[in-house]
């Protein structure tokens, strides 16, 4: 550090302040817009000063929604649970899938595995709205529309790939010989699954795991086609802002700050273990 | 426990790791299993193990086949060559991994680390993760692992392989020791003719999948089946010279240098055979110009090795000969210099085949002597 020049420096802190204003202007933008009016948002020019004011939030958490000409009923918080529950669940029950079937691809080559692992990938290439149509009408027969478990089922096609590939990996870069060990050393098959599988495969889990939440967060098709208004989450909710007396831009900028705010700290306690990554020092120096 | 490996052939794809191996090793002893890299050694420990099946054959431990048995149930130990410790579990609970797969109490579980550790000399270091520990601190505690329950059968997959020259050294020492308090029957896996010869009390060379030769390491030194084997045991390196056995009133004889090598009459069936002639590096002796076989020779290099000192030689037709002799013996003078070949430790082999032409007299001992 001692030989880098001050120009370098220089030119360097400059760099990263680009890169950080292009990515994190905008946020900072919608959190400015959350704390303002339409009329403060819509001026021209734009200024950064204005008289701060929580009316956004006030009217998102109570649920109603003061317009010019009348009061309009959101669900926002509840839009809001939606998301967290359709979200949590998903990714529980991905996971619980997943997890073991990411473990059979890696360890176990039966006839076929190959074919099994990708068309399950290729679940993700289909446009959700090829699907759609007919799931609707199977879902209406057999009456899992509008329902959380019809949802949470339809969720797996985001989220169960996703878990399935990256955990395969990460199993398939465990070496065999940590496992070969565990068994000659007289433990079981399970037992070797959960003492030295999972733990060695934990953090790709927990990056995985992480992902499929906040891809199960962001749906936005199979909920506003499969959901009615009391099963939505924040994604279809957020259309409601969008009113026949005009947009809301302040209600849309604090919705997103709000639902932002749980993928954004999940990634922030979650970093340490995207980071750590695999440590398997065991093995060649 | 014995064990016994019943005609093992083992596939992947089309490629044909193993076939047709048979092995008995009895009980309480050791078969170090020689071989290069490829030659199917480590596959051959997992079939033993467990963890992969063979395509064909069986493997009987104490007489009993263990087809389908699960590797937790065969009561195996086995140290791998790149250690395989699980890198998320301390030394100490690396080394407990067996005992608490026997479901044995908190006490006898520390005690048995304990006293394995101390006779690895490890204990001070049982508090820390695999990646904290050097090379031959993991590779004791990869060796303690193998060890810990008490096991009957254990396999070493190249244990040293991994270590420097200075540990090495050490465990060459230490580990027949250790094996033999252990009473276990050892395979034993390496590259190292030096260990193999150290360790073995039998030696199986394998080599593209196939076993070579099975011997006591004495055998496998004087009597190497074939060129390869003899080429891969022994440093420096046996001399091989091509030689036509010829055959006169007074016996079966080899020319180098226009010099007679008398060799035993039952190589007579080989007369008119190009052959290659071993021999060993130590069997090749300076002497005078008035030996009875003295062949003549230019000295081209002289390099000490501490207990022996090795010579460089060309015949007088460009034929490179190495002699090996303990250090602080009499060498050549100078550039001109003669040598006498030990004739009753010559080996022959075909030429075309590379494999050894055996003689009538099998007795190993005698041919060992130096005359």
């Amino acid at each position: 550090m001692q030989t880098t020049g001050t120009l370098e420096r220089v030119l360097r802190g400059l760099a990263i302040t680009a890169i950080i204003l292009f990515f994190m202007f905008p946020i900072l933008w919608i959190f400015l817009m959350s704390f303002q009016t339409n009329e403060t948002i819509l001026r021209v020019p734009p200024s950064l000063f204005f008289e701060p004011t929580l009316v956004n939030y006030k009217a998102l958490i109570s649920g109603r929604l003061e317009g010019s000409t009348a009061t309009l009923e959101i669900a926002f918080m509840s839009n809001l649970f939606n998301s967290l529950f359709l979200s949590v669940t998903s990714v529980t029950v991905g996971l619980i899938l997943g997890v073991p079937a990411a473990y059979a691809f890696a360890r176990l080559k039966f006839r076929g595995s190959e074919d099994i692992a990708f068309t399950l990938l290729s679940f993700r290439f289909a446009p959700p709205l090829l699907v759609l149509l007919p799931l609707t009408i199977y879902f209406q027969k057999i009456g899992l529309a509008d329902t959380y478990g019809g949802l949470i089922w339809v969720y797996q096609l985001i989220v169960l790939p996703l878990i399935l590939w990256i955990v395969r990996g990460y199993f398939e870069d465990i070496p065999a010989d940590i496992e070969y060990a565990y068994r000659i050393a007289g433990h079981g098959f399970w037992a070797t699954f959960r003492k030295i599988a999972l733990p060695l495969a934990g953090p790709g889990i927990a990056a995985a795991g992480l992902l499929a939440f906040i891809f199960a967060w962001n749906n936005f098709i199979f909920a506003l086609v499969l959901a009615s208004a009391d099963k939505q989450p924040v994604t279809v909710g957020a259309l409601a802002f969008i009113t026949a007396s005009g947009i809301n831009y302040g209600q849309i900028a604090a919705g997103i700050m709000l639902s932002i705010a749980p993928t954004f700290a999940l990634a922030l306690y979650a970093q340490r273990y995207l980071v750590e990554g695999l440590s398997l020092g065991a093995v060649k120096g | 426990m014995s064990l016994e490996l019943n005609e093992i052939s083992k596939n992947f794809k089309d490629d044909k790791v193993l076939d047709r191996v048979s092995l008995y090793v009895p009980e309480g002893k050791t078969l170090v299993l020689f071989g290069p890299s490829g030659a199917g050694k480590t596959v051959l420990l997992r079939l033993i193990s467990g963890v992969i099946e063979p395509d064909e054959g069986h493997i009987k431990i104490s007489g009993m086949d263990v087809d389908g048995v699960e590797p937790e149930d065969r009561n195996i130990g086995m140290a791998f060559q790149n250690f395989a410790l699980f890198p998320h579990m301390d030394a100490h609970a690396n080394i407990a991994s067996p005992l608490t797969a026997q479901k044995k109490d908190k006490s006898a579980i520390q005690a048995g680390v304990q006293s394995l550790a101390k006779l690895l000399k490890i204990d001070h270091v049982l508090k820390h993760k695999p990646k904290e520990l050097s090379n031959g601190q993991k590779q004791r505690t990869a060796l303690a692992r193998a060890l810990a329950g008490k096991p009957k059968i254990l396999l070493l997959d190249d244990p040293l392989r991994n270590v420097d020259a200075k540990l090495r050294f050490e465990m060459r020492l230490e580990l027949p020791n250790l094996l033999y308090e252990q009473n276990a029957t050892v395979i034993y896996v390496t590259q190292d003719y030096k260990e193999a010869m150290a360790f073995g009390d039998q030696i199986a060379v394998i080599n593209g999948g196939v076993i070579q030769q099975i011997g006591t390491p004495e055998a496998i030194y004087l009597t190497p089946a074939n060129v390869e084997i003899a080429r891969l045991f022994g440093d420096p390196v046996i001399n091989l010279l091509d030689v036509t056995l010829q055959k006169d009133a007074s016996g079966v004889f080899a020319l180098i240098s226009e010099k007679r090598i008398d060799l035993d009459a039952s190589y007579a069936s080989v007369v008119g055979l190009e052959c290659c002639l071993g021999i060993r590096p130590e069997s090749v002796l300076f002497v005078d110009r008035d030996h009875k076989s003295a062949v003549p020779v230019t000295v081209e290099a002289e390099t000490p090795l501490n207990e022996k000192t090795v010579n460089l030689c060309l015949t007088a037709r460009g034929r490179e000969i190495m002699a090996s002799r303990p250090s602080g013996t009499q060498g050549p003078a100078g550039g001109e210099a003669f040598v006498a070949i030990e004739a009753a430790s010559a080996m022959i082999f075909d030429k075309q085949t590379g494999a050894l032409i055996e003689t009538n007299s099998t007795d190993i001992s005698e041919r060992g002597k130096v005359t």
